[in-house]
């Protein structure tokens, strides 16, 4: 059946498939290639000022050291979360899916990820409530510990990778989880009676194994943080300013739209690098 | 030995993590019960805060608001992505796969970009900011969930019953109704669900589309915590995450999601 449709199947196809389509081209697509325009305008298109096309907020992004600055603090970030979310999650997930049996192993994985599908926004609010000055962590430690102690977390960087890991694990304990519980236990029998120790079989078969869903998880984790502004605005304070709040300013604040296009369309390049390069690995983990 | 040993350390660290996922959770709404207004304790308890949350207009007005832009987004992504599915699933055609290609974008381009390009072009072309404006976006950030959710119920579906109906004599469309939709309903009851999770829970797009007096539910929870945030804010927030947590363990029991496959 390649190929070769009758026209009345030609027609259902496109009447059943065009809506979806054109919502997506709409709502994404011409918006993606408006942004690549305007942010080639010297003003808002549309507006009382004349404007015509020019390099200039190219230029201002990459003349101006704050923005490189930002987006390379910004990448840090990204990494070091991305990295304390597979360091975490990835022992997790390898609990869940070769240790746990039975319906245990199914409420528990749900309950990993339930937090996954609910409000970010306002589990990043929880964490301001517990770290804040005199909140509940501090009070509790103070109960607990026999000496005062002030950690002082809300309003450091520590306080946004804090939140971050914690709005971001359950993607990297996902996609870990659905790589493992693909190895066939009888590979992890046989490497135990060969001889294999613990530690060899994690290094030798499981990581390998599992990569794909390792590196999808780091993906899922790097690429929004890259461009997270909410996190560091509300957890950071005064240190949480990173690439995203720079561009968020530029739409809700400053109203520079064309920079703020040309700072995204740098981000976008910058995403897209990333893709393609997980690329190869993300194809295979679908496979 | 030591596997037994590994095998207790690996449940205490899903302990562990458990916690760290649900602890400042568990917080934020017991303080919402705490009587201080300034998160004080020893801990009283205290409805004080629900009680002003029903009579604070302006919460009210963007509950309402962001769940009827949800059951908006709802109806029609899940009417235009179960179509699309059912497409994908039946023909064979040449761009097929980049058209399975082109659901990407929406998921794995941050919101922040997808948003502020949302902002610039529905502003050049008239639609500007607004209801409309939040609920065109939020209808593209769910359709690909919706399709690939109906797209997991549909495989599993078999093609010579569609075959079977025709044989028998039934037009296209009622082979639809009477035999494909039936059997992807489950499919498309969780991609519903999760249709309505994404918009209602979604707060980038929502913030650069929506008109700063019409603000939905994340938005205005967004300004209120940068302005110095109130026991109120986490009484509807503790409201907002036991919604969401329901609405997910019900879709979860539709599909394959959360379960072994």
């Amino acid at each position: 059946m390649s190929g070769t449709l009758t026209r009345g199947e030609r027609r259902r196809l496109a009447t059943l498939l065009s809506p979806a389509y054109l919502w997506l081209t709409v709502a994404i697509f011409l918006p993606l290639s408006a942004m690549l325009f305007f942010s080639f305008a010297s003003e808002m298109p549309g507006g009382d000022t004349a404007w015509q096309l020019t390099l200039d907020n190219y230029r201002e992004v990459f003349a101006s050291p704050t923005y490189l600055i930002l987006l390379r603090k910004s990448l840090i970030l990204a990494s070091t979360v991305t990295l304390i979310c597979l360091a975490v999650g990835f022992p997790c997930a390898l609990v869940l899916a070769k240790s746990i049996r039975g319906r245990s192993r199914e409420a528990l994985f749900l309950l990993v990820i339930l937090p996954f599908w609910s409000n970010s926004l306002v589990r990043i609010f929880s964490w301001a409530i517990v770290l804040r000055g005199n909140g509940v962590l501090e009070l509790g430690l103070e109960a607990v510990l026999p000496f005062d102690i002030r950690l002082n977390l809300m309003f450091t960087t520590g306080a946004v990778i804090i939140g971050l890991v914690h709005s971001y694990l359950p993607y990297v304990i996902l996609t870990s989880y659905l790589a493992l519980q693909a190895i066939d236990d009888k590979l992890i029998d046989a490497a135990r009676s060969m001889g294999a120790s613990p530690l060899t079989i994690l290094r030798r078969l499981l990581i390998p194994l599992s990569a794909s869903g390792l590196i999808a998880g780091a993906v899922l984790v790097f690429v929004p943080i890259v461009g997270s502004f909410m996190e560091p605005r509300i957890l950071g304070g005064r240190v949480g300013t990173y690439y995203g709040t720079v561009i968020e300013d530029q739409f809700v604040a400053v109203y520079n739209w064309p920079l703020g296009a040309a700072l995204s369309f740098v981000l976008l390049a910058v995403v897209l690098v990333i893709l393609g390069l997980a690329a190869p690995a993300l194809r295979r983990g679908a496979a | 030995m030591t596997l037994r040993l590994l095998g207790i350390l690996g449940r205490v660290w899903l302990a562990l993590i458990l916690v760290f996922l649900y602890a400042p959770i568990m917080v934020m709404a017991a303080m919402s019960f705490n009587a201080s207004p300034f998160y004080q304790l020893p801990f009283e308890f205290s409805t004080r805060w629900y009680a002003d949350l029903a009579r604070n207009d302006q919460i009210i007005d963007a509950s309402i608001r962001s769940i009827l832009i949800a059951g908006a987004t709802t109806v029609i992504a899940t009417a235009l992505g179960t179509a699309a599915s059912v497409a994908l699933f039946r023909y064979q055609f040449r761009g097929k796969q980049l058209l399975q290609a082109l659901l990407f974008p929406p998921i794995a381009i941050p919101w922040l970009i997808t948003g502020t390009a949302m902002l610039i072009f529905f502003f050049s072309i008239g639609i500007g900011r607004g209801t409309p404006a939040v609920i065109i976006g939020h209808v593209a950030l769910a359709l690909p969930y919706v399709i690939v959710t109906v797209s997991a119920r549909m495989s599993s579906f078999d093609p010579t019953l569609e075959e079977a109906a025709r044989a028998l004599g039934a037009g296209s469309w009622t082979v639809l109704r009477r035999v494909t939709l039936p059997w992807i309903l489950p499919g498309i009851i969780a991609g519903a669900l999760f249709a309505f999770a994404v918009s209602f829970d979604q707060f980038v797009v929502s913030y650069f589309l929506s008109e700063p007096g019409d603000s939905t539910l994340p938005v205005l929870i967004y300004t209120a915590i940068r302005k110095g945030f109130t026991p109120e804010i986490n009484a509807i927030s503790t409201i907002i995450i036991a919604i969401s947590m329901a609405l997910v363990l019900i879709a979860a029991r539709y599909s394959r999601f959360g379960g072994e496959n």
